[in-house]
């Protein structure tokens, strides 16, 4: 039976919005596209060391799944080493739990949660925030 | 308002503490008073699920906003379902001072 594309939960969005290579002619502009989930899926497996049952648990998709975009995620980072191109992290089919933003004075990342009617960065004050899931 | 502030140690002039559930210290800052009060991370040794412990600890204690550097899954989900508000920061050498003082004005 055919499924349809699930979106996949991510818990935190990553911290930046593009990886750029250093020390190369930068004459190719174009870059690879990082789904959130693929960044997703290499920070619970390789930086918070889950193994991979625990890691589609917490994304809500089945263990095939995780292992599909996980493997995704690295070939497209080991393009990107290789032939030294920009990561860009787009959207992708990942849904974020709440509304994350970022604040662009102090770069402090956060949630507002339900019934904090907040519109300013809850580290600084300032109002210069953005929605990271655009 | 009352928020956490992860802490290295006890004091304001202590540095921040990138982790939570692992934090040495938490630094707890009430706005209807203007105090900072700390207290130590018994859960610091806890073999696994230290943020989620953390967390219920916060919960009883009654915290609207959490500051750390980062939160493991397990703890994020469960200050999401109490709905306190996370806050990341990068370490830029920060001491518990300071960061009160820059959401405080
Ligand atoms: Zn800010």
């Amino acid at each position: 039976m055919p499924r349809k594309t699930r979106l996949r939960k991510v818990v935190e969005p990553p911290r930046f919005k593009g990886y750029r290579p250093f020390g190369v002619n930068a004459k190719n502009k174009d870059g690879i596209d990082l789904h959130y989930e693929e960044y997703e899926a290499i920070k619970l497996a390789d930086y918070d060391l889950m193994n991979h049952k625990e890691a589609a648990e917490i994304m809500g998709v089945s263990r095939p799944t995780f292992a599909r975009i996980y493997e995704s995620a690295r070939r497209k980072i080991a393009q990107a080493l290789v032939e030294t191109k920009n990561i860009n992290t787009v959207y992708g089919n990942a849904i974020m739990d709440k509304d994350w933003f970022v604040c662009n004075k102090c770069h402090a990342r956060f949630n507002i949660p339900k019934g904090m009617d907040s519109e300013k960065c809850p580290a600084c004050n300032s109002i210069n925030i953005e929605s990271l899931n655009k | 308002m009352k928020t956490i502030i992860t802490s290295s140690g006890k004091g304001e002039d202590q540095l921040f503490d990138l982790r939570f559930g692992r934090a040495a210290w938490f630094c707890l800052y009430d706005d209807t008073t203007d105090l900072m009060d700390f207290f130590e991370n018994k859960h610091i040794d806890a073999p696994s699920g230290a943020g989620a412990k953390v967390v219920e600890e916060l919960i009883e204690m009654g915290v609207n906003k959490v500051i750390s550097g980062d939160f493991g899954p397990k703890a994020k989900d469960l200050l999401e379902k109490f709905n306190i508000q996370m806050v990341i920061l990068k370490d830029d050498h920060k001491s518990i001072k300071e960061i009160v003082e820059n959401f405080k004005s």
